[in-house]
């Protein structure tokens, strides 16, 4: 278990470090790729739950970042995969459930549940896909920079940061625990309910601890209870294009069937 | 300005529970002295610190910084002259990059941007880490977060520079530069260390704390040569002042 949370962590890492390359889209003001993002989401979410098709012309977006941006697909599809089975938790009972056949793919008939099934999938690597590109050629600290300047209460901002900040330190205090506990547990058991209980309890007083020690830290340094962020950000007649001009592609996609469309023409053709 | 630049005296003070942590402590540090405070584990030597720098307030006794006695009214004006240093740099590395955290004090005396910069790369280039402005504080080795840290109490110009443990958890090619970086400082420093040797090379003076209480004040060398107090301070010799154990000759001095 401990090898999995560092592994997991250390996947976060690298996505981070991605951030660093200097390509046209990591260059967008951190800004303009955030409100494109949540632009995205809300198409996404806009649709009807059978929909799968029609939401596929949306994918064009993160596989323009990922181009441009130089992004790997393979940390990002090993983020998807790992969280993949929330999704399939999610809608894994659809087909169970909704058994009316909606369409047929020439013999095989396709019920609701199926396509509803489908659907949250698509909708959910769309999502995260997309998120996980934001922040691989942005950084979180450059999303978290856009939130505050986009009117997100400060205080919000700052727990954000300290949260990503401090996940690594709190993990690698967890994964100590739980390595010393295995280390004198007899076969490798796992911790029992009581033993996790006192564990989780070790756990929130250290943290406890420790933003007490951060805390004087930051008085030491001058802190007043005002966060001062210094990342000039500066709104340049690209960025507006970037988000104006995608956003205007999520509304075309909303509006029109696209993938009907280019059925109907290339069957014309045909 | 005074040149009794810190001073304590007759410092008292006791955590919530009761137990007493410093019982009438008394110093006076000079401009420019480099002092080491020395001690066993519970003396006393880290909550001393946090006086120091108004983070507790003793009981009874007063702490003095510069031209100004410690009290919450002048805690900006202290803060400002007095760089604490903390021993865990993950607890004072709280920002998303070197560069944030280096500017975070800074900008919180409301220096304009360009003066925060500029101090950001003194500060950097004075502890040789130009080159980690970029990078994310929390995947930095043991050696460069503690360069990091000094960076981040250097860059608000401090007279005082006070280090919790400075050489913790480091390896000895990184501990070897700390030491040279501490002796090229000309501020006024209090180390407290378990790293004797590291009190030896930095500080000309000593203070021993034991059990709340100051045990010895005076020349780090004589006070290493105590072996009586030493031992009663549950401390021993530096290695450098001990005899070679394989071929038994007197130890160098």
């Amino acid at each position: 278990m401990t090898a999995r949370i560092e592994s997991a962590l250390a996947h976060i890492g690298s996505i981070e470090d991605l951030a660093a390359l200097d390509t046209p889209i990591h260059r967008l003001d951190p800004r303009a790729k955030l409100v494109t993002t949540l632009a995205l989401l809300v198409a996404v979410a806009s649709f009807g739950r059978y929909e799968v098709t029609r939401l596929l012309p949306l994918a064009l977006y993160p596989i323009v970042l990922a181009a441009l941006g130089d992004v790997p697909a393979g940390p990002i599809l090993a983020r998807l995969a790992l969280a993949s089975p929330f999704a399939i938790l999610v809608g894994i009972f659809n087909p169970l459930i909704d058994r009316a056949p909606l369409a047929a793919l020439g013999p095989v008939v396709v019920t609701g549940g199926w396509l509803s099934f489908a659907s949250i999938l698509v909708r959910f690597g769309l999502s995260l896909g997309t998120a996980l590109l934001l922040v691989a050629t942005t950084g979180f600290d450059a999303v978290c920079a856009a939130l505050a300047r986009l009117g997100l209460p400060r205080a919000l901002v700052i727990q954000l940061l300290f949260v990503y900040r401090y996940l690594f330190v709190l993990s690698d205090d967890a994964a100590r625990m739980i390595r010393a506990h295995g280390l004198r547990a007899p076969l490798g058991r796992r911790p029992g309910l009581r033993v996790a209980g006192s564990m989780l309890g070790q756990l929130l007083l250290r943290t406890l601890a420790r933003a007490q020690r951060i805390h004087a830290a930051m008085l030491c340094r001058g802190f007043d209870g005002v966060f001062r962020l210094r990342r000039p950000l500066r709104l340049g007649a690209r960025d507006v294009a970037f988000a104006v001009g995608w956003c205007g592609w999520f509304a075309l996609v909303r509006a029109v069937d696209l993938p009907q469309l280019l059925g109907a023409v290339l069957g014309r053709l045909g | 300005m005074s040149h009794h630049l810190v001073s304590a005296e007759d410092l008292c003070f006791a955590y919530a529970d009761g137990t007493p942590a410093l019982q009438g402590v008394t110093f006076t540090i000079h401009h420019g002295e480099s002092v080491g405070l020395v001690g066993a584990n519970g003396a006393g030597k880290s909550t001393l610190l946090l006086h120091l720098a108004g983070v507790l307030f003793p009981v009874s006794g007063h702490v003095r910084v510069g031209d100004w006695p410690v009290t919450s009214a002048t805690l900006p004006r202290v803060r400002r002259s007095l760089g604490m240093i903390f021993q865990d740099p993950d607890d004072q590395l709280f920002m998303p990059t070197v560069g944030d955290d280096v500017a975070f004090g800074p900008l919180n005396l409301d220096l304009p941007p360009e003066e925060v910069e500029a101090r950001v790369g003194e500060a950097l280039e004075r502890v040789g880490a130009a080159h980690l402005r970029g990078r994310p504080s929390h995947r930095l080795s043991g050696g460069e977060k503690r360069s990091i840290t000094i960076a981040s109490v250097l860059s608000m110009s401090p007279d005082i520079l006070v280090l919790d443990e400075p050489s913790a958890s480091l390896d000895p090619a990184a501990r070897r530069r700390l030491i040279a970086l501490l002796r090229s400082f000309e501020h006024t420093k209090i180390v407290a260390s378990h790293d004797l040797d590291l009190v030896l090379e930095v500080c000309a003076r000593t203070i021993v704390l034991h059990e709340g209480r100051v045990a010895a004040d005076g020349p780090t060398a004589g006070i290493f040569a105590d072996d009586a107090l030493l031992a009663r301070a549950h401390l021993e010799r530096p290695l450098r002042l001990q005899g070679c154990p394989r071929c038994g000759s007197a130890a160098a001095r």
